[in-house]
């Protein structure tokens, strides 16, 4: 054997070595001789019948892959459905129209202005409530009872049924626990701003003055309050879950440079902690999109003639911005008690209706989590400890 | 004894070229007890650092040495429950002293970690970071900071062309470097180092070694490490520390060739730790 020859072998020793399995199985001596060690290994276990623990294996490997596929099917049959009986109904008539007691000209328009405003507002209100209870369990609460009960509650909040939350609103909001009457309105600016000479003060006020009913009765304002206590157990969980994936380390480097806590956290933790939060704000934000029951209990209306604040295109809200103030105490409804609405309709052209609703509403909640896949994607590429 | 045999040569080459003149204390430790909770991890230590010159703790696992550097840029604080008897001075004023601002003192005293903390951010922000959150609103100021910072920790040659590019593309060595770099922008006066190149291969061990002989003319330093090679060839004075206590600190050439204390012979020596 020249040297060459002599090292080759050793090397092809060695990475069978490296094997442990083969390695034990025969010496190595045996190995550099024998051409394809492992092949006749591999055809002696062919030839013979396969051992039972084999057969169970692929049995077990069988129902995971079925129990994977059941909800694929299932949501497949769901959206084949829907998209037969919706077919030839979605369109710019759908989506432009009221609706009316006769299914061909029954539209979502107020639907889609209502889910619109109520997602809106709802994000307005719960996102940074969310993320600031967020902040502070995680990074300014110290370790003790006070801030164990109310992880405790959180989770067990993030299990309370939708309806009871609508109870909740009813009286929190919707009603104001009967505390204010039935019919005081506050205006802001307020009426005396008018008496001031102050350059266009009556102009100001007569172009936004926010006026405010209170109690705030079933209006857009007291439907998004109680879809933000619905969600935000979930956007705090899920912010808590991505502060604390931020590495301490990032923490203590930025405070061994002299950054204040807030600087840190600011400039640091949230940033990198954003995609995580963004992720469960837009998961939490399309379950308020969905939810219906909380608002039958709050007890808004399944029809009602006009958008919220009176805007019923784009244009309208370009032509009059002052309307986005009425939006917040207008009466709403949304696409989902829209569905909610048709399905109960005699008439069977409804399930047409219906049908179509479901799929505006689907490719709503459809889009967001795309946008929520794509957030996370985008960021966890640069983001790697 | 061959050990300690090679760590007399070592040393007493490279104290041949330092100069013996005694340097002014910068920071000064009395009878500094320090806790965590109820457990006692330092045990009356006095210390005197003095400036413009590498000062190593060395010891066991868990011997207090981290613990007694973090105090000195008060980085425990961060940890809840741990309390201190006793003073630490940095020119002469006692560091926990109630009007002390904790933020101005760790931008005079810079810290580098064990790990490096790139933050996920490019390589000029990551250096840029210490002087904006002090208020450097950028322009051209800021980039020849940056740039001085880079040279002074030698990793500009290999990042100048690409400062605007992620800090998490480095290797473990550059990162560090990076994060030498970035301490350095704060223009502080200390520079502690908590195990720097315990994680680094000995190439890069052996750039930051050099680069800390190169500091030292402008930066006090203070560095932890686990071994004792590194101790003796970077540093002037050398602190042994042992159960939390302060066993022996002396000229790093008198401690490593003619140790006071059995304790601190033993360990260098190799009997245990």
């Amino acid at each position: 054997m020249n040297p060459d020859a002599q090292q080759a072998a050793s090397e092809v020793g060695e990475a069978n070595d490296a094997k442990p399995s083969d390695a034990t199985a025969e010496p190595p001596a045996a190995e550099t001789t024998s051409p394809k060690p492992a092949a006749t290994t591999g055809t002696a276990a062919n030839g013979t019948a396969v051992p039972r623990g084999r057969w169970i294996g692929a049995v077990f490997s069988t129902v995971c892959l079925l129990a994977a596929w059941f909800g694929v099917l299932v949501l497949a049959l769901l959206l084949a459905g829907t998209l037969v009986e919706a077919w030839g109904w979605v369109d710019w008539q759908f989506l432009t129209s009221r609706p009316t007691g006769n299914p061909e000209k029954a539209g979502a328009r107020v639907g889609i202005w209502g889910t619109f405003w109520l997602t809106g507002l709802t994000g307005l209100f719960a996102i940074p409530v969310g993320v600031g209870a967020a902040v502070y369990l995680e990074e300014f609460a110290s370790d003790n009872w006070l801030r164990k009960l109310v992880q405790v509650n959180l989770a067990n909040l993030a299990g309370v049924p939708s309806v009871v939350y609508g109870i909740l609103g009813l009286t929190a909001f919707v009603r104001m626990f009967g505390l204010v009457g039935d019919n005081l309105t506050v205006r802001i600016p307020a009426d005396g701003l008018a008496a001031i000479p102050v350059p266009f003060s009556d102009a100001v006020i007569r172009l936004a003055q926010l006026e405010i009913p209170l109690p705030f009765g079933r209006s857009v304002v007291a439907g998004a309050l109680t879809m933000s206590l619905l969600i935000l157990p979930v956007i705090i969980v899920a912010s808590q879950e991505a502060l604390r994936a931020v590495p301490p380390s990032i923490r203590h480097a930025s405070l061994a440079l002299g950054a204040t806590k807030w600087q840190t956290i600011r400039r640091q933790v949230l940033p990198a902690a954003a995609p995580g939060i963004m992720t469960g704000v837009i998961l939490a934000v399309s379950r308020a999109i969905g939810e219906t029951a909380p608002l039958l209990m709050i007890g808004t209306a399944s029809y009602i003639p006009r958008s919220p604040g009176g805007i019923e295109s784009v244009a309208d809200l370009a032509t009059g911005p002052a309307r986005l103030l009425d939006v917040p105490f207008d009466g709403f409804t949304t696409l989902t008690l829209l569905v909610f609405g048709w399905i109960k309709e005699p008439e069977s052209d409804f399930q047409h209706v219906t049908a179509a609703g479901v799929v505006v509403l689907l490719v709503v909640l459809l889009l967001l989590n795309a946008l929520a896949i794509l957030i996370r994607n985008r960021f966890q590429k640069n983001v790697n400890w | 004894m061959t050990t300690l045999n090679a760590f007399t040569e070592l040393v007493s080459k490279e104290s041949a070229a330092a100069d013996q003149t005694p340097r002014k204390t910068i920071i000064r430790a009395r009878g500094l007890d320090f806790f965590y909770g109820p457990q006692q991890a330092l045990f009356d230590v006095s210390l005197d650092i003095p400036e413009r010159s590498v000062t190593a703790f060395i010891g066991p696992s868990g011997c207090g040495k981290s613990t007694f550097l973090r105090t000195l840029n008060r980085m425990n604080d961060i940890i809840e429950g741990t309390r201190h008897t006793g003073a630490v001075e940095f020119e002469g004023r006692d560091l926990y002293d109630a009007d002390v601002d904790v933020v101005e003192l760790r931008k005079r005293i810079g810290m580098v970690f064990q790990k490096s903390t790139p933050f996920p951010k490019s390589i000029f922000e990551n250096v840029a970071y210490g002087p904006r959150i002090h208020g450097s609103r950028g322009g051209s100021r800021l980039a020849d900071l940056v740039e001085s910072c880079l040279k002074r920790a030698a990793l500009w040659d290999e990042v100048k062309d690409r400062l605007k590019e992620s800090a998490l593309a480095l290797s473990g060595g550059q990162q560090q470097r990076l994060c030498i770099a970035r301490a350095l922008a704060t223009e502080p006066e200390v520079l502690l180092m908590d195990e720097p190149a315990s994680a680094l291969d000995p190439a890069s061990t052996s750039r930051i070694e050099d680069l800390i002989g190169e500091l030292q003319e402008r930066y006090t330093i203070v560095i932890v490490t686990h071994n004792m090679q590194q101790a003796a060839r970077v540093s002037q004075q050398t602190a042994f520390f042992f159960q939390g206590r302060l066993i022996e600190a002396n000229d790093t050439e008198t401690l490593f060739t003619n140790p006071a204390e059995k304790q601190t012979e033993d360990y260098i020596t190799g009997r245990f730790g």
